[in-house]
């Protein structure tokens, strides 16, 4: 039987696509990566579904790439040698909410605002940690690419809130992982050998996540953006580091754009959340006595009337973070996520800046703190779409804070398949070849997303 | 290619798909095919890749293009306020560049031969378009009428339309508007072979009937159509088309007292009501208020709400000419049965509406999700007749 024809015995025929149209659409993103290649676009529903297409796969080493909103922005669900796009959004339920115990399973193509508009009418005292990113895309796929929400300062990263799994292997074998394993409840992925490890941050490579249990976490009637305002940069790591240990904040970040003026300098934006009304007060007052007269003067300020745009800005849930794609009327925006310590945000803010200049672009940063132990810092580059010489800009621009980030002895997240390069030609050569050996071991036909994480 | 300019500004966010809650799908083209193509984004996307030679017209783009419902929930959602009010233009001018090439789904081509070889697309002849009026007692128009009833290809040829039509007049005349209808002398108002990139056709039709319209001494229309409003109303202008024109709604607004409903207030049991906006009486022409002034004004209905309302409702799936081409409007997954299912969870017995499209939609609807025992599609005029005593 025809390749195709395998496909549509298994999904029916409108739920599968080989028409240039969708091949197109699936073979790009909307970052500054080169298109891909893709050769089927399929909209699985169940996870038998999926198993049956990879045991066809299989059969004719034809590549897999399971895609959710396709919004790394860094191609890293861009097929580069054909094959099939799962398309992950047809697998759209809730199918369960514990606020007992506290979590929530859903299908794989569930979407941040589904999950959170479902939350905030079915259990109005509970959230997730929702990203900066659009509400279109897919819970499962940021907790796998290691994302993080808006209260991961408080809670941690998004991968770490993960309390079970159904996999399938690139083999087909459909698999649990966590207490649902034991035919139990999901509320927990431990205590057990740590299996979600094999599956999160591998861009795909090692099977395809089709549920997700994940934590879920008080939400507090009252939250309010207080910001302090400085131009100390070195000062960054002390006050970043005593602003977690308070350890009051729900969400945290740093910004600063050199345009409009009054933009053009270090904001620290502290989100604070509370039960009660005096709950809030509480830790405004405390923030604003850890922070005054910070280290013996007036180098950090308090910002006593916040420009209305900004406020909104981080009071909004999700926020509107895309609109940095037409910064220069084009479309396009892609970022280096760098892992930072975060005693290295001082020299990362220096360097991006100089960045940014010799590519001829205006930085602008969006930083958030994650716990207490690292930054997402964002080198972050708008491009137009409409112009080659623009996105060959970012690309360098990518590029270079790839390195850069490395340099300073951070990682790089979610990035593009070059940046994965640098990260593994740096990496101990024994852990690069665990990794081999471990993509090896589950897909001996290594049909999953080839090209990511491919260790020469 | 018209807008061509704002195409490669899209970043494929999403939000163009979505409600303000974000909670749900709310394009039908998108809702029906859910691959990333059919949304306005991916449409957004591959009307650049066509215009740059990348990707060939063929049946499927061709379905990709003309699938799209108008409805414009892209244009209403988009985040981007510099180019969104585009969207939608951009999207029938890359049906209009079709149109030229002459490269158009047969569905689409049956359409608009029709229309062009018999003045509408059911095949009828012109002189059978005052039929439905037929042992009313409407008055063809003349300059001592105050308005001319305009009533367009649904309303006169349609079954379902015809009876919304004779609904119509009976409350105009029940509420003693003078007005009349030009019968056999009414054309097409061409509102969706724009909607489809037929231009000049939309062109033709509307200077033809602005044409009559003047002959006639016509100052102030009421429509029966939310689609013949809008074209009236936004389009007609260009070619100095420049009528008072009102939906039928807003006339019925105007002139409706609580004093209409003789022995009715209080005396019966009360029925849960939901209103669905129209989308070009609603997104369009931005008036959500009006439909629900006249349904709060009726004794025994209590309005009740849908989530998706307003700018965010969710459309039939019957405009932009599906309603005659049926692209997105047959399967498992059209927006009208989600709309349907969500009209019956609000625990209304009555799905009202304002728009001869919408409510034949929406009845298809409730009876292929077998709904009939729990919901009635009501088309307003007929509900207010209704409590009016008939």
């Amino acid at each position: 039987m025809p390749f195709m024809n395998a496909l549509v015995d298994i999904v029916g025929a409108d739920r599968v696509s080989n028409d240039p149209a969708e091949l197109f659409i699936y073979s790009r993103d909307s970052g500054a990566q080169p298109p891909g290649r893709a050769d089927y676009v399929v909209l699985p529903k169940t996870a038998e579904e999926i198993s049956r297409i990879l045991v066809l796969a299989n059969r004719d080493k034809v590549p897999v790439t399971p895609v959710g909103a396709g919004l790394t922005l860094s191609g890293i669900v861009v097929p580069e040698r054909g094959g099939i796009v799962l398309d992950m959004k047809r697998m759209d339920r809730i199918l369960e909410v514990d606020e007992i115990n506290r979590y929530v399973v859903i299908e794989a193509g569930v979407s941040q605002g589904a999950l959170r508009e479902y939350l905030k009418k079915h259990h109005p005292r509970f959230q997730h940690s929702t990203p900066e990113a659009p509400p279109t895309a897919t819970v499962t796929a940021n907790a796998l690419i290691h994302g993080h929400g808006h209260i991961s300062p408080r809670y941690g990263i998004n991968s770490d809130m993960i309390a079970g799994m159904e996999v399938v292997l690139p083999t087909g074998e459909i698999t649990h992982i966590g207490a649902c394993a034991l035919g139990g409840k999901w509320f927990s992925r431990g205590p057990m050998p740590d299996l979600a490890g094999l599956f999160v941050g591998w861009y795909g490579t090692t099977g395809i996540v089709t549920k997700i249990s994940l934590k879920l976490f008080p939400k507090p009637k009252f939250r309010q953006v207080i910001v302090f305002q400085t131009d100390d940069i070195d000062l960054l790591p002390e006050a970043i580091a005593e602003i977690m240990y308070l350890d009051m904040a729900e969400d945290f970040f740093l910004i600063m754009q050199e345009k409009p003026d009054w933009m053009n300098h270090c904001f620290l934006v502290v989100i604070l959340s509370g039960h009660f009304e005096a709950e809030l007060a509480l830790k405004k007052e405390a923030y604003q006595r850890l922070l005054s007269n910070f280290k013996g003067d007036d180098r950090i300020s308090f910002v006593a009337n916040l420009h209305p745009a900004l406020e909104k800005r981080f009071l909004d849930v999700p926020p509107l973070a895309a609109l940095a794609a037409d910064f220069r009327k084009g479309g396009g925006f892609q970022y280096t996520g760098a892992i930072l310590p975060i005693d290295q945000v001082p020299a990362a803010w220096r360097r991006g800046i100089e960045i940014a200049h010799k590519h001829g672009m205006v930085c602008s940063y969006v930083h958030q703190v994650l716990l207490g132990n690292s930054i997402m810092f964002g080198f972050n580059y708008s491009f137009n779409r409409g112009d080659e010489a623009d996105i060959e800009r970012a690309r360098l621009a990518l590029a270079e804070s790839n390195r850069t980030t490395l340099e300073l002895g951070g990682m790089i997240w979610k990035g593009e398949k070059s940046a994965q390069q640098m990260v593994l030609a740096k990496m101990e050569p024994h852990t690069a070849r665990f990794i081999r050996r471990v993509q090896e071991c589950l897909d001996p036909n290594r049909i999953m997303n080839p090209g990511k994480w491919e260790v020469p | 290619m018209e807008h061509e300019e704002i195409l490669h500004r899209c970043f494929r966010c999403g939000f163009c798909k979505l409600p303000s809650d974000y909670g749900s799908l709310n394009c039908p083209a998108y809702l029906k095919y859910r691959f990333e193509s059919f949304s306005p984004g991916g449409r957004m996307w591959l009307i650049r890749a066509w215009l740059n030679g990348q990707v060939r017209t063929d049946p499927r783009l061709q379905e990709i293009f003309f699938s799209c419902a108008t409805c414009g929930n892209c244009v209403e959602h988009c985040i981007f306020d510099k180019f969104r009010e585009s969207i939608l233009e951009a999207f029938i001018a890359a049906k209009a560049e079709m149109v030229h090439q002459g490269t158009v789904p047969p569905p689409v081509r049956d359409y608009l031969t029709r229309l062009l070889a018999h003045g509408n697309p059911y095949k009828m002849p012109q002189k059978k378009r005052g039929q439905w009026a037929k042992e009313l007692g409407v008055p063809s128009y003349t300059t001592d009428a105050e308005y001319l009833f305009y009533v367009g290809d649904v309303g006169s040829f349609d079954g379902r339309g015809m009876e919304m039509a004779r609904s119509v007049a009976r409350l105009l005349l029940k509420l003693g508007v003078s007005f009349g209808i030009l019968g056999e002398n009414e054309g097409s108002d061409g509102n969706d072979a724009r909607a489809l990139g037929e231009i000049e056709l939309f062109e033709h039709l509307a200077k033809r009937n602005i044409e009559t319209f003047r002959q006639a001494g016509v100052e102030k229309i009421v429509t029966l159509s939310p689609h013949g409003y809008n074209a009236i109303k936004n389009d007609y202008p260009r070619w100095g088309g420049n009528f008072t024109v009102r939906h039928y709604t807003q006339l019925v607004d105007e002139i409706l007292t609580p004093d209409g409903f003789p022995g009715q207030a209080g005396s019966g049991s009360v029925r849960k009501a939901t209103f669905h906006d129209p989308c070009y009486l609603g997104r369009h022409n931005k008036d959500y208020d009006t439909p629900r002034r006249v349904l709060d004004r009726l004794p025994g209905i209590e309005r009740v709400e849908m989530p998706r309302n307003q700018g965010d409702s969710l459309c039939c799936g019957g405009g932009g000419g599906n309603f005659f081409t049926d692209l997105v409007c047959s399967g498992p997954d059209t927006s009208a049965a989600a709309r349907v299912t969500e009209a019956a969870e609000t625990g209304a017995q009555l799905l009202v509406t304002a728009c001869p499209i919408c409510t034949v939609m929406l009845e298809d609807a409730v009876k292929s999700k077998n709904l009939e025992q729990r919901l009635q599609v009501r088309e307003l005029s007929d509900l207010v007749l209704e409590c009016m005593g008939g």
